[in-house]
């Protein structure tokens, strides 16, 4: 198995470990080792709005760092794998945009060359790591746990760069439900958005849209909804109490992360995958 | 009723009628060059953006096909002077399904830079370049959680380079919109 440096982002420190605590079990028993970032900087996502050049230049950062230690890049986050993809794919593409973002990182000594590769955890689970190994690492298949998946927007979309199967109908994470047993349920507007990214303007927007997700995922029966996006997760389990109040409606779905899942079906106990972190109560599931 | 709405509210109905001094006839063109907004001159108007757009549904004026044609008419003091600028959430479903494949959320990421240069942002966005420039992470990470990290037996993070970072802020000229807002 190949070496992936880790780009845990911002929000997985900051508020979901759960999410890096179950990736990390998932990945180690699979034989996957990740290394360290000898330096770290946002991707620059956040930036985007009010100044794309120091969104590229900081993304072109990372992939430089990346570079340095001769490794590929695997994230955690959609808004990062986005973000970084996007911009790799980018200015390895256009030479005149690349010699643009080269002339601000030579500043601090460092030139981008399009060297490495971008990828999302479920990329590397579903590609590199391949079905077959996952299936072999499976002791307790998680039948008849029905749940719904959530993959979020910057890991299909734009497609252009995203390189997804389907960007409207994206299987890469329903097959990794399937592999672990788990029954994967469709519902109305799958590949909706979650919101988050404007969250701190308008919380209004946000929240009536994720709540909308779980009165679909709810109504078709899912026992949980499993994401793959630190921003997903935040905005289905950390407020899902708070869309609760807003809509004055009741929801109490468990928001797992795809490692959570996988890991249960792995044998890893729940106190190992940090359910205890979850803000939805995820016992339900857990002692079937 | 916030004065955009009541502004919002005028247009829509037709109550504000446009000057001629209202329009910067070359506002498209300098949009047109800011990348990912190279189509905006493609646009007919079809209205696929606004009709899968999930924010249009939750918000009674967010229209991203009105946004583009607000840009195509030079509407541009109208454009920058509004909220409505900020609530694109960036799902990019717009991007995918436009026939003419114009970058619609593109073109509103060429609205937002040119309003946070020449006017304002969102406070979010501040607080956001001020945690990176800090921290080199969007969110100041407290003490706690650092120390909860070990327990979890998970690594400690990696640090940034708080020198090249500012130097980036300021070549990018960042820094000099951060200074102004």
């Amino acid at each position: 198995m190949p070496n992936y440096l880790i780009f845990r982002g911002c929000l997985i420190p900051y508020r979901i470990s759960s999410y890096e605590i179950s990736a990390k079990k998932v990945l180690d028993k699979l034989g996957v080792e990740l290394e360290e970032m000898s330096e770290f900087n946002c991707c620059g996502f956040p930036l985007d709005p009010i100044n794309h050049d120091t969104m590229l230049t900081l993304a072109a950062r990372d992939l430089c760092l990346a570079e340095q230690q001769e490794l590929n890049i695997m994230t955690l986050c959609n808004g990062c794998f986005g973000t970084l993809n996007h911009v790799n794919k980018e200015l390895k593409e256009d030479k005149e945009l690349k010699g643009r973002i080269n002339e601000y990182l030579k500043e601090i000594g460092m030139e981008f060359k399009g060297t490495t590769t971008v990828k999302h955890l479920i990329h590397v689970l579903a590609e590199d790591i391949g079905f077959d190994r996952i299936k072999e690492a499976i002791q307790k298949p998680l039948n008849p746990l029905q749940v719904a998946q959530h993959t979020g927007c910057h890991v299909v979309r734009p497609a252009k760069y995203s390189g997804a199967d389907d960007s409207e109908h994206p299987m890469v994470l329903r097959n990794l439900i399937e592999v672990t047993g788990a029954e994967c349920l469709n519902y109305i507007d799958e590949m909706e958005c979650c919101g988050a990214p404007i969250i701190g303007v308008k919380p209004e927007i946000p929240l009536q849209l994720a709540g909308e997700k779980l009165r679909h995922v709810r109504d078709v029966g899912a026992q949980a909804l499993v994401t793959v996006c630190p921003f997903c997760h935040m905005m289905y389990d950390l407020n899902q109490q708070r869309i609760e109040r807003t809509l004055n409606e009741k929801f109490s779905i468990p928001v797992l992360h795809y490692p959570q899942l996988l890991g249960l079906a792995m044998g890893f106990s729940p106190e190992e995958l940090a359910f205890k972190q979850l803000r939805v109560n995820a016992s339900k599931i857990v002692t079937r | 009723m916030s004065q955009n709405e009541t502004t919002h509210k005028k247009e829509t109905s037709g109550e504000t009628g446009l000057k001629a001094s209202d329009i910067d006839p070359k506002f498209k063109y300098r949009i047109s060059k800011l990348p990912g907004a190279e189509n905006i001159l493609l646009c007919f108007q079809c209205g696929t953006c606004t009709a899968d757009c999930p924010i249009a549904r939750f918000d009674d004026f967010y229209r991203p096909r009105k946004l583009v044609r607000m840009v195509q008419l030079g509407l541009k003091d109208r454009l920058l002077s509004n909220d409505i600028i900020w609530l694109c959430s960036t799902c990019f479903t717009c991007v995918d399904h436009c026939p003419q494949d114009v970058g619609i959320a593109n073109i509103v990421r060429a609205l937002r830079n040119l309003t946070a240069e020449e006017r304002e942002m969102p406070v979010v966005y501040k607080e956001l370049a001020s945690n990176i420039l800090k921290t080199g992470y969007a969110y100041v990470i407290p003490s706690l959680r650092l120390k909860r990290r070990e327990e979890d037996g998970l690594p400690s993070l990696p640090r940034a380079n708080l020198e090249n970072l500012a130097k980036l802020f300021d070549i990018t000229g960042l820094s000099k919109t951060i200074e102004k807002v």
